[in-house]
């Protein structure tokens, strides 16, 4: 069954390298795969009356569900924390900017740091092949149906992509402010975006998203002198769910308040190797 | 719609213990759902009889055990039960709290039958 909608096809994530579709001449990795383990045994023994009854037997797991996807997000961080490289989970309902601040983020950091990209969307390469306009390696993810990425699509990423040591790994999440907030994919920061053409009362609507993020970025705020948008109202909402998260508003179309995200991720970068320092 | 990811997590994890332990299916299923795990309980059982569908939990019994969100005051450490994640501290009013219980989202047990 498909892991995505339960229907009976098998599972239909497409790891896309956009790379090798616009350089045709080398071969292509593009490759359906059966996500996880799909294989689902079937017992076609049948019980007859005859036979002795079942024996019942308790088994106490005790376990997480998403225990599985826990402990490959863990395999993720592993990775990433040997190769000295910063993952950031980039997650908001459809339309927010995630896309267009990464557009600005690679191109006015694009000659200091290494970036690779991770782009996840149930359909289309629309945007790993704006990410690729500025020679950045990207690879896109399409779940076909499904509602977020998962640890294991990143990892089949990764193993695509070959991220370079001390660098920068953005991974786009599926547009939608529910499901992608359960699946930890090994991120070293989440960053939440939310534009101020939203209202400023998503965080209550969708309170687990924020409670899991780091950072709150609140794009379009050229904007602003044309709506009824209060932006005070925003963070206190916000805050009510997390009190440390940080806010960095910004316009990726007039460019207002880029300095701050690049400053903030100076610093996260900096940090995380201050921190491979001390752990080593 | 997370909550099929859900159930397919179960299935995979249920099939392997019963395949471990050579059972012919698996009876009854028990699970800890916190309120604040953000599992729509109705989403569950509708993504349940769609993600056992042909496998050894097909006739499964599923069991929730709900679990209260707890938190405590960062502020004042008073305990108390939490419905949201916003919810302030019903003594001080304060946001800063910090929640103890109610995110669980565990497989407690599995019944077997061999």
């Amino acid at each position: 069954m498909c892991a995505t909608c339960g229907c009976d096809q098998p599972g239909m994530v497409k790891i896309t390298n956009v790379r090798d579709m616009l350089f045709p001449q080398t071969h292509t990795h593009a490759h359906h795969h059966e996500h996880g383990d799909h294989n689902h045994h079937h017992s076609h023994e049948h019980h007859h009356l005859t036979e002795q009854p079942l024996k019942r037997t308790q088994i106490d797991l005790e376990m997480d569900i998403l225990h599985k996807n826990n402990l490959l997000a863990e395999r993720n961080r592993g990775y990433f924390a040997a190769k000295d490289i910063t993952a950031f989970n980039l997650v908001s309902s459809p339309g927010s900017g995630k896309t267009a601040l990464l557009e600005c983020t690679l191109r006015d950091l694009g000659k200091e740091l290494d970036f690779f990209v991770i782009e996840g969307d149930q359909q289309t390469t629309n945007d790993a092949d704006r990410i690729a306009q500025y020679h950045v390696p990207v690879i896109q993810i399409n779940t076909g149906r499904g509602c977020h990425l998962d640890s294991t699509m990143v990892w089949d990423a990764l193993t695509d992509l070959k991220p370079k040591n001390n660098s920068v790994v953005f991974i786009e999440n599926i547009g939608n402010l529910v499901c992608p907030s359960m699946f930890d994919l090994g991120e070293n920061k989440r960053v939440v975006i939310i534009s101020v053409t939203e209202g400023e009362d998503k965080p209550l609507k969708y309170p687990d998203m924020f409670a899991g993020s780091q950072v709150c970025i609140i794009n379009k705020i050229d904007l602003l002198p044309y709506l009824k948008f209060d932006l005070p109202k925003l963070k206190e909402y916000a805050r009510r769910i997390n009190p440390n998260l940080h806010f960095i508003e910004l316009s990726c179309s007039s460019g207002e308040g880029l300095d701050q995200w690049y400053a903030w991720l100076n610093n996260e970068l900096k940090t995380a190797s201050r921190n491979e320092l001390v752990s080593s | 719609m997370h909550e099929l990811s859900i159930v397919l997590s179960i299935v995979d994890a249920a099939e392997e213990q019963a395949r471990k332990h050579e059972a012919k299916a698996v009876e009854r299923i028990d699970l800890e759902i916190g309120n604040l795990a953000g599992v729509d309980e109705h989403a569950l059982e509708f993504a349940w009889q769609v993600g056992v569908k042909n496998t050894m939990l097909e006739k499964a019994n599923i069991e929730i055990h709900k679990v209260k969100g707890w938190a405590q005051c960062a502020d004042c450490e008073s305990e108390f039960e939490v419905k949201d994640l916003f919810d302030p501290c019903p003594i001080c009013g304060e946001h800063l709290i910090k929640i103890m219980q109610g995110r669980e989202m565990k497989i407690q047990s599995i019944t077997l039958l061999n």
